[in-house]
């Protein structure tokens, strides 16, 4: 019969369930990702307290009451349909499992709000009023990712450094199309769309080189948007703001749109400074010399004085 | 703007000789063995004098039952291209690492995990639904067909060009780089100027216009058609479940034909419901299209569920457990299933407390899906359960689905999908409820329907290779995408660097090929079953002891379903029946009043593919003659009061007295 040989095959799923413990998901480096990557693992036990009996039971019924079965003990009730303790269990036991998940997602979905600023730097060490937190600005290009440090004064495309155990604070944008922003070693992701800023907060806390990428497709050379997150101690990050201020190049407006032309595997740059404005004009749209700026356009709307033709610059 | 009026835009607009691929040794190679097969298919029809019955018989057939077949055919017809397209993709992503680029760059395999998803949804899922459902609810219900057996007709073959246009697309010109919802703005004009994503949308309009009025059509036939004595608490829970998913069908595909239209005004007319600028949003299209998008899986997968219910209850020879708790979950289900649509796109930044409302609307509806997997199980408990072909698929979905069910729950909880969206485990899991839901479903309910509907059982031997190779090569391929989902990988790469991934994606790969040969055992299945139908014989016209009325008809049913319409007096009806000892009624048959067959629908709907291609490559000219043709046959068509006939009352004796004579036979 089939059931002894589908009980083997099942054998599979606590395997892959062993390997998927030793991932970046479930052990990654970064605060925030690491209390992602707990609550999988609750989420998932949790469930699992309804979905192994569902299969123990399936295949105990399967075999117990085959139609072949020789024992003529085991009973046959084909008018039985009903059971009110039952269909209460039915209906309670998975309703009971959802309220603590329901609970718990609503805790964890405000404890882990990306827009939320940093609370912890690990479970043991709160973010304290002296941490000064490292602000980029990340814009999603074709198919590059562009890092803007306001700060240091400087920018890169395809790397990016931070200090280890010191909040960062993202705010991110994009030129043409929705990208996502993801590093899973460090956080979750967040999509990056143009006109308009999502934020992220995060911390690394191991020092180490790791994977970033768009996790939402966005054309020819979305395979190749990959860049590299370096966590570094802070005297590397210093000397790394250091050396990159004396590697020269500037990232003016006409540079950037240059940048902005779609290419592919694109190395990584350095620019020793950056317009001020820059990072603004990108997420206005307002690049171009002569364009609007759309946060300007918006607010002229909203002033428009009813019977009154719009005023656009 | 000056007005060009050049004959040779007006009439080829942007189509040249340039959209045919040449150059594309795969395109070619496809395109010399679809030539050559269809000369052979072709060749075939002329030769054996079967336009003519094809035209008849199957085309301008207006019977439910014909148009049923039509649409189970449709769907595993493009079964083979969604899945030739899956293929490519295992093999691609299995060989693509470091130096090595496989065989497909990414101008092709955008189009192809493209074209997979769209065709498998809208091509092959959704034609076999609505096959299953448009065959069995007249017969359930007691009815001699659906309250609209034109517009049944016409929807078939809206949705039957939405699939040519897809096909088209092979050949001529190339199809969207998108993904299967085609988000702007990577859908809008700049970024896609391209026929691709043109394809994409009128396709998927003239088959939308079709699904829609399907769901009109069926909505009313449980409505109003159910034989008398059936209320709405005897219904077969199959005609529950349908009945729900048209619900689904006339309140969401509506959203689905207005936000394409927006999309196509943006790419052509340059409007901006959904670009960067002037006032454009694209988050706009993102809510919408998923606003569409999961009422879409429900409408899958409770026909799906109706299926099951049916099979349990027969091959257990027991009542289904919790009648009324299955009818309530399916109408919770249904409501439930508007109120979670944000579930897809938790990481566009909309703030902790929304994201926490469409999570955990998400988690409720576990719960009836929850009950209805506990009622099956005890359906089985005290039951004597026989292990046919549907019984099997149904072990396999149990099984199968309950474990995507568990990862959608997972991802349910905002946090965690923000480390799992878009990855492989995200495609692991759809993947794991649609085929342990959907096509499993589906198979159990060809192997269960198919005796009625042709008047011999499916082969059991190919039949159970069929289930073994799609079940074990189902977790070969998918299983390992759970784990790689897991180590960070994200969907629709066409390229790798990091070689530790790639003996996953070659166990996937393995996966893919098993399921291969599942598609391959059925194909012989289905070849086999029909050269040995006279063992596989079913004479009684209820071959499996079944519990529902379409099981009281003979094998294959006459074109008027019932002679006389049933009298209702308890769910199960078929098996209440044969408890109280039924006698068929011999004597006293009546004219039956039957509708005509007609050419109108295949032609209008041909008119509107016609325009639609045309549409896609902007030939005005056509355009405008298309458009008109499709008025002026509707118009026509209005006009034809020559639309129905009566079956005598001769012929009805006639075939009531063989179906008598087989009965007594078979005795």
């Amino acid at each position: 019969m089939a059931t002894p040989l589908a009980r083997r095959g099942l054998l599979i799923l606590p395997a892959l369930l062993l390997a998927g413990c030793n991932t970046v998901v479930m052990k990654p480096s970064g605060d925030i990702a690491s209390q992602q990557g707990h609550l999988i693992f609750v989420s998932t036990m949790l469930m699992l307290l309804i979905i192994v009996p569902v299969i123990v039971l399936t295949f105990w019924f399967a075999w117990r009451y085959r139609e072949n079965q020789p024992d003529t003990s085991v009973p046959y009730d084909p008018e039985w349909d009903h059971s009110t303790m039952l269909e209460l269990v039915i209906w309670g036991a998975p309703l009971l499992i959802i309220i603590a998940l329901g609970l718990l997602t609503w805790i964890t979905t405000h404890t882990l709000d990306p827009y939320r600023p940093l609370e912890r730097i690990d479970a043991r060490h709160p973010v304290t009023a002296e941490m000064k937190p490292l602000n980029v600005e990340v814009v999603a290009l074709d198919w590059k990712w562009l890092f803007i440090y306001p700060d240091q004064g400087v920018a890169t495309v395809n790397e990016l450094v931070a200090p280890v155990n010191t909040p960062i604070r993202f705010k991110i944008t994009a030129s043409t199309v929705m990208n996502s922003f993801y590093i899973p070693a460090l956080a979750g992701q967040i999509y990056a769309m143009p006109s308009m800023e999502t934020a992220l907060s995060a911390v690394i806390n191991k020092e180490g080189d790791y994977e970033g990428f768009s996790a939402n497709y966005s054309g020819a050379g979305f395979s190749d948007m990959r860049f590299t997150f370096h966590g570094v101690n802070q005297a590397s990050f210093d000397q790394w703001v250091q050396s990159t201020k004396a590697g020269g190049g500037a990232l003016t407006r006409p540079v950037y749109q240059d940048l902005a032309d779609p290419s592919i595997k694109v190395p990584v740059r350095r620019f020793a400074t950056v317009d001020a404005d820059l990072y603004h004009a990108i997420l206005n749209r307002c690049v171009a010399a002569g364009s609007p700026c759309m946060d300007q356009t918006m607010v002229t709307d909203v002033n428009v004085k009813p019977g009154r033709s719009n005023e656009h610059e | 703007m000056q007005l060009q009026l050049d004959p040779m835009k007006l009439i080829f607009g942007r189509l040249s000789l340039e959209a045919i691929p040449y150059h594309e040794p795969i395109l070619v190679g496809t395109f010399i063995m679809v030539a050559l097969g269809g000369m052979a298919v072709l060749g075939a029809m002329t030769y054996f004098r079967l336009w003519g019955p094809f035209w008849r018989n199957w085309i301008t057939s207006i019977d439910h039952k014909k148009i049923g077949i039509m649409y189970v055919v449709l769907g595993l017809v493009m079964l083979l291209r969604g899945f030739a397209d899956a293929l490519m993709m295992r093999a691609q992503q299995a060989m693509s690492f470091g130096d090595s680029h496989g065989f497909l760059p990414p101008h092709h395999y955008d189009q192809v995990f493209t074209a997979h998803g769209v065709i498998m949804i809208f091509f092959v899922a959704m034609p076999l639904v609505t096959g299953l459902m448009n065959y069995v609810i007249p017969l359930q219900i007691g009815a001699r067909d659906v309250a609209f057996p034109f517009l049944n007709n016409f929807s078939f073959w809206m949705t039957a060009f939405g699939g040519g246009l897809v096909m088209v697309s092979l050949f001529v010109g190339e199809f969207a780089r998108t993904g299967w919802l085609a988000y702007p703005p990577l859908s809008g004009i700049l970024a896609s100027p391209d026929v691709g994503v043109d394809y994409y949308i009128w396709s998927l309009q003239i088959a939308g216009v079709g699904t829609l009025l399907s769901g009109v059509n069926l909505l009313v036939t449980i409505i109003k058609m159910r034989a008398p004595g059936m209320k709405m608490m005897r219904m077969p829970v199959f005609t529950w479940t349908a009945l729900c998913t048209n619900v689904l069908i006339v309140a969401a595909f509506p959203v689905l034909t207005a936000v394409l239209a927006m999309l196509s005004l943006d790419r052509t007319f340059g409007t901006n419901f959904f670009t960067n600028d002037l006032g454009g949003n694209a988050m706009m299209y993102v809510n919408l299209i998923w606003i569409w998008g999961h009422p879409e899986v429900y409408i899958l997968v409770l026909p799906a569920f109706g299926v099951f219910s049916e099979i349990v209850s027969t091959f257990c020879s027991k009542r289904l457990f919790g009648y009324t708790s299955m009818v309530y979950a399916t109408i919770v289900i249904t409501i439930l299933s508007y109120l979670v649509w944000l579930h897809h796109f938790f990481t566009m930044g909309s703030g902790a407390s929304v994201n926490s409302f469409f999570g955990i609307t998400t988690m409720i509806i576990s719960i009836p899906t929850g009950a209805k997997i506990f009622n099956w199980l005890f359906t089985m408990y005290r039951g004597r359960i026989r292990f046919e072909l549907p019984m099997l698929w149904t072990m396999g979905f149990m099984i199968t689905f309950v474990i995507g069910g568990m990862t959608g729950v997972l991802l349910a909880v905002p946090p965690a999908d923000f480390v799992l969206h878009n990855s492989l485990f995200l495609i692991a899991h759809f993947h794991n409820v649609i085929i342990g839901g959907v096509l499993f479903g589906m198979f159990a309910g060809i192997n269960y329907w198919f005796p009625k509907a042709f008047g011999y059982k499916l082969d059991d031997f190919w039949g159970k290779c069929c289930f073994w190779f799609w079940t074990i090569g189902f977790y070969f391929a998918f299983m390992p995408l759970y784990v790689l989902g897991l180590m960070g990988v994200t969907r629709r790469l066409s390229h790798f660097d990091d070689p530790s991934l790639q003996i996953w994606f070659q166990i996937a790969a393995f996966g893919a090929v098993l399921v291969a040969l599942g598609i391959a055992s059925f194909i012989i299945q289905l070849v086999v079953s029909f050269l040995r139908r006279e063992q596989l014989k079913d004479v009684t016209g209820d071959p499996w002891g079944a519990r529902t009325l379409e099981w009281s008809t003979s094998s294959p049913p006459p074109d008027y379903n019932f002679a006389f319409t049933p009298l209702v007096h308890d769910n199960d009806t078929w098996a209440d029946m044969k408890a109280h000892g039924y006698q068929r009624p011999t004597e006293g048959f009546v004219d039956i009043h039957m509708p005509k067959n007609t050419g109108a629908g295949f032609i209008i709907a041909a008119c509107a593919a016609v325009c639609g291609f045309g549409l896609i490559w902007q030939m005005w000219l056509v355009v405008i003659v298309a458009f008109v043709a499709l008025l002026v046959s509707t118009i026509v068509h209005t006009f034809n009061y020559n639309r129905d006939y009566y079956i005598s009352s001769d012929d009805v004796v006639r075939t009531e007295g063989e179906r008598t004579r087989l009965l007594a036979a078979h005795v």
